[in-house]
């Protein structure tokens, strides 16, 4: 069956996951090794997730590394931002609440007191941007079997590995099955914005068994067509020496910016 | 050569969907597997894949399929998806003509010149660097086909291949059936397509075989034929 993303949802996740145009460039970036790019984005997420959740301050320099790293790539860093455009909002909701619950006065600002709650919501909706940006990143400049190939070469799992492959081809497969959906739902409901509550859990429902089947035959062909868990086809690049120093510098920056607070050092030298 | 000895399965509902199968498949032979919706053609297909495993035996040249031999099996067959997005999930069309020949072992310089040749031979040079989703129905079938021919199987197995296929795609997906010198196994209830590129025809009823012979003989029973849901092929109704 072929159908083009016509549909608005489906679109948009389809931009979302067709990522692998971008992956094909051939900037140095995308010639890094993909265990070198792997490891500095776990390093980074986990140097972002590590800040205090009021550390506002301190947290801010560290979008310097993913806009430094897609200029390097070639890739306008709106381009990220476009394209996360649908999940971007659901990250940044998880700190909406902080306000509510965390009144503690923290500095003012012309004639307001800015609280712990809304500061603790913004490091944490920074938190959720930086991660998507490296994840992003990683994504965007290195093809998933070569991501997949660079896990299975520092052993995890195979069943892991598969299960990630496949997720990201089935989040393809499920976008489709959800236009088509959609578009079945809205040709016998005209003029309905969006799906009436009382069918979601049917559509729900269907949407799940019928991408379960497609996700089913995607995986058969491609046992079918010799895949066995290990990644023969992604090309293998060896582990080389800039790929070491783009780790190190990687590295020693996510530590500068975490514990070496910049601003506290200069800081420090005119008091003394 | 393709054996089936008494061949049964059922999904697990317990309806049986084939029941008692046996037939034979000489290699070269190119085979029709006809019947209405759900008599079970699709599923011979997978049985035959070891997609799903029933009951009696199922022989490829001579070795019953088994758990250890399957890889051996499936290198052997080459099966055309009846949707060809479930066949190309790798992100371009060359990509995915590399994917089965590297699996297999295949160095990666001599699976690009497979590619190439398979592109060659089926006029599709062109579509080499496209992007699988951005292919129309008809280019992402012969783009399936090509896939399966850069494994260099011995029999080819379709399922529907001309389902959903404008007339001037499917002849020139015929065509290219028509062309292939490997053992076929095609399903359809197209049977103008059956007559086009088929000389033996097995006709499937509820899981069983309601017919095997000669297509010219088999096409043209009509009180058969439609006893089973089918019509005479155009080609022949017309004459
Ligand atoms: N995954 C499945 N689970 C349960 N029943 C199935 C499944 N796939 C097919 N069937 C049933 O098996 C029968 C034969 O299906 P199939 O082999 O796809 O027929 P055909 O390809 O000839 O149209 C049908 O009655 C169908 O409903
Ligand atoms: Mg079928």
């Amino acid at each position: 069956m072929k159908r083009e993303p016509g549909n608005k949802i489906e679109h948009a996740l389809h931009e979302l996951t067709a990522m692998d145009e971008l992956a094909a460039g051939s900037s140095f970036v995308h010639s890094l090794n993909p265990g070198a790019k792997l490891a500095a984005a776990v390093l980074y997420i986990l140097a972002v997730l590590s800040f205090h959740k009021y550390d506002l301050s301190g947290i801010i320099p560290m979008v310097i590394w993913p806009v430094l790293l897609f200029t390097l790539a070639g890739i306008p860093v709106r381009t990220c931002f476009y394209k996360l455009r649908i999940v971007l909002p659901l990250v940044m909701a998880v700190g909406l609440f902080n306000p509510f619950f965390d009144h503690t006065p923290m500095f003012r600002l012309g004639g307001f007191i800015v609280t712990g709650g809304v500061i603790s919501m913004i490091t944490l909706m920074l938190k959720g941007v930086f991660c998507l940006m490296s994840s992003f990143l990683l994504a965007a400049t290195t093809p998933i079997d070569s991501i997949c190939a660079a896990l299975r070469k520092i052993h995890v799992p195979e069943m892991l590995v598969t299960l990630l492959l496949l997720t990201y081809r089935y989040v393809g497969v499920l976008t489709s099955e959800l236009a088509v959906m959609t578009d079945a739902y809205h040709l016998r409901a005209p003029g309905q914005k969006g799906i009436h509550i009382s069918a979601w859990g049917s559509f729900l429902g269907q949407l799940l068994l019928r991408s379960m089947d497609r996700a089913q035959s995607l995986y058969e062909s491609m046992l079918l067509r010799g895949y066995d868990g290990r990644f023969h086809y992604a090309i293998r690049t060896k582990f080389a020496e800039r790929d070491a120093v783009y780790l190190a510098v990687s590295a020693a920056f996510f530590l500068l910016v975490r514990y070496g607070n910049a601003a506290e050092l200069v800081g420090r030298l005119f008091v003394r | 050569m393709i054996e089936f000895k008494n061949v049964s399965f059922e999904y697990e509902n317990g309806k049986p969907v084939v029941q008692e199968l046996s037939f034979q498949i000489e290699k070269g032979e190119s085979v029709g597997l006809i019947g209405a919706n759900g008599a079970g053609k699709s599923t011979v297909m997978k049985l035959l894949l070891g997609l799903v495993s029933g009951d009696g035996e199922i022989l490829i040249d001579g070795m019953p399929m088994s758990r250890n031999n399957l890889a051996d099996i499936r290198k052997k067959l080459g099966f055309v998806l009846q949707d060809s997005d479930d066949q190309m999930f790798m992100p371009t069309v060359y990509e995915d003509l590399i994917f089965g020949p590297v699996n297999y072992g295949m160095s990666r310089e001599e699976a690009d010149r497979k590619a190439d040749e398979v592109l060659t031979k089926l006029n599709l040079t062109d579509l080499k660097h496209r992007h699988n989703h951005k292919l129309s129905g008809g280019e992402k079938k012969m783009a399936a086909i090509a896939v399966i021919l850069a494994m260099e199987p011995e029999t080819v197995l379709m399922d529907e291949p001309t389902a959903s296929l404008d007339p001037y795609n499917r002849r020139i997906v015929i065509n290219t059936i028509k062309d292939l010198k490997q053992t076929k196994i095609i399903t359809s209830h197209d049977l103008d397509m059956i007559m086009d590129t088929c000389s033996r025809v097995i006709l499937l009823s509820n899981g069983r075989i309601a017919a095997d012979g000669p297509a010219e003989e088999i096409l043209r029973d009509k009180a058969l034929l439609e006893a089973n849901h089918l019509e005479l092929p155009l080609g022949i109704a017309k004459r």
